[in-house]
């Protein structure tokens, strides 16, 4: 069972209490930008196999939004941070790296 | 390399030596340096546009290639269901084409896939849905396919163990297509591997796809597990994979990946010979010809790889099957497992060209591409040898960016 960490509310929350909403950190396209960035935007999706950021909403809990760091092969969940943040935090992206020392890294 | 026919007679004459002369259905040859064309996965998608390749465009200098077993992917987990109501335009043409060339498969692959045109019904239980139903009727009486409309007494009369009062949801009426049904699903998987090595291609499992090479925007081969093959035409039909393989090549596809889980329950006997999908509840289920209850339900909603589902989506699929079939209740739940399906944003496939020259993507058939993978080789084979085909053309990935969508939220309804 996927059990979250809300970062508005402090609640440990289980997966029944929560909605996926997709990958985070989108660029938002905004007037003006081409059909192709258009496209990137809303519909070509990064998908991997491994480090995922996304984005929860704490929809049976205090109703808010917030972004997590999770690996799609195991499920192992690295942490949850504020959805207002613009890339995961430092601390988060050390963790990671430790844990998936093949991993990229922050895009 | 010719294949010896299965027959009446061949089982009389292998009598005579105990069963002890059947040959292997399929080689396991090793990957040769270079292919005309390589199919990465060989699950039925791979394996069918494989065989249309040979058989319908003369192309036999093919490889197909497996991380895992052939048909261990999506194509063995799932629930076998098959049926061509949907209600867009190109989705009824590439859905009924499969469903017409499954009516002959075991015959035209000399392979017998247990199709089994029982019948199946979508129940209506709500009036929002029974509009929906109602109308994709229409549509598919206007597009050649077979379905009607049925009252709640008809449903009652072809399924005796269903409970139509309710109370939630009573049931309205149903959707039904009588030559729906289900096959066998690893034979399809094997009859296709049988018949594409009988051609000379080559099946070559646990051979892992771990790069792809390009020069000057076109493919020139594929990096395995066991060594680097090159090919003029690549094939990516992977299913829940094909993001990975296509961050491999360079581009992205608008598709996600989940979990989808199905479950099976004890053997009984026989109670229920159509198949019976609920959508409304989100519960679909059939009886297998060992009599058990094959039982699916919905997606997860975060992106997976792992093959497993939560379990939370198990118990809502058999709370609500058991408000339908009230029966149920008292049977235990055999197995239950997971499949990594590949969904698009309009629930519809994408067979397709990409960005790079000579990569074709076949993918994003979700929940429900078990039904349509003759058809979908058959696409898939002639867009890969001739640059274009009438039945894949509006499934493009570039549909997106165009707003150009095939959407099947409806028909596609609950995960089968
Ligand atoms: C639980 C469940 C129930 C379903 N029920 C139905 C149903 O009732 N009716 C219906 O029509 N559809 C159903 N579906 C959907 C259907 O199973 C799929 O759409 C279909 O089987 C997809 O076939 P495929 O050949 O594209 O993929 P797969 O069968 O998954 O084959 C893809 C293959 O690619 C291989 N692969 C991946 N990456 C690599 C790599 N790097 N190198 C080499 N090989 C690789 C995989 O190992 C796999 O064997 C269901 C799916 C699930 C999971
Ligand atoms: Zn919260």
């Amino acid at each position: 069972m996927l059990i979250l960490e809300c970062p508005c509310c402090g609640v440990k929350a289980e997966e029944t209490e929560l909605t996926p909403g997709g990958e985070a950190h989108l660029k938002r396209c905004g007037p003006g930008s081409t059909d192709d960035e258009f496209d990137g935007y809303m519909f070509a999706r990064a998908n991997p196999r491994g480090v995922h950021f996304e984005r929860w909403r704490h929809a049976y809990g205090c109703g808010k939004w917030f972004l997590a760091a999770r690996c799609t092969a195991t499920l192992e969940v690295f942490g949850t941070y504020p959805a207002q943040s613009k890339q995961p935090p430092a601390e988060l992206q050390a963790k990671i790296k430790a844990r998936r020392p093949g991993w990229e890294g922050w895009t | 390399m010719a294949m010896k026919r299965y027959s009446v007679f061949a089982i009389a004459r292998e009598a005579m030596s105990y069963h002890m002369g059947w040959e292997r259905a399929w080689r396991s040859p090793a990957p040769k340096r270079k292919y005309d064309a390589v199919i990465v996965g060989a699950g039925g998608h791979g394996l069918a546009t494989a065989y249309y390749l040979g058989k319908n465009h003369g192309l036999t200098n093919v490889a197909i290639i497996e991380k895992g077993w052939l048909g261990g992917g999506n194509t063995g987990r799932n629930t076998t269901i098959i049926r061509s109501n949907y209600l867009q335009d190109p989705s009824a043409a590439i859905y009924e084409k499969a469903r017409s060339l499954y009516e002959t498969m075991s015959q035209d692959l000399n392979y017998n896939v247990m199709f089994s045109p029982r019948g199946l019904l979508m129940l209506g239980q709500t009036e929002h849905e029974v509009r929906g139903y109602k109308r994709t009727v229409y549509a598919n009486n206007l597009q050649g396919v077979s379905t009607e409309w049925i009252s709640p007494r008809r449903v009652k009369e072809l399924v005796p163990i269903i409970n139509i009062d309710g109370p939630r949801y009573p049931v309205l009426g149903a959707l039904y297509q009588a030559r729906g049904g289900t096959a066998r699903h690893d034979a399809v998987a094997w009859g296709y591997a049988r018949a594409c090595s009988a051609m000379g291609m080559d099946v070559i499992q646990q051979c892992e796809v771990t790069g792809v090479r390009t020069e000057a925007g076109r493919v020139i081969g594929i990096d395995t597990t066991r060594g680097a093959i090159d090919c003029d035409k690549l094939g990516m039909v992977v299913a829940g994979h094909s993001s990975v393989l296509a961050e491999m090549a360079g581009f992205r596809l608008p598709i996600e990946s989940l979990a989808l889980q199905a479950l099976v329950s004890e053997p009984i006997k026989p109670c229920m010979d159509v198949v019976v999908m609920a959508n409304t509840v989100h519960g679909y289920m059939s009886q297998s010809d060992k009599g058990e209850m094959v039982i699916g339900g919905g997606t997860d909603g975060f992106n997976n790889y792992t093959q497993r589902g939560s379990f939370h989506h198990i118990e809502e699929t058999v709370r609500a099957l058991i408000e339908t079939f009230p029966m149920i209740s008292r049977l235990k739940m055999l197995r239950q497992w997971g499949g990594i399906v590949d969904m698009t944003g309009d629930r519809s496939p994408l067979i397709s060209k990409t960005p790079v020259e000579g990569i074709f993507v076949n993918c994003g058939w979700g929940t429900g591409g078990f039904k349509a993978i003759p058809g979908s080789g058959w696409a898939m084979a002639e867009l890969m040898a001739r640059g274009a085909s009438p039945l894949a053309e509006e499934f493009s990935m570039y549909r997106f960016r165009e707003g150009k969508f095939i959407d099947e939220s409806v028909a596609a309804g609950v995960a089968h």
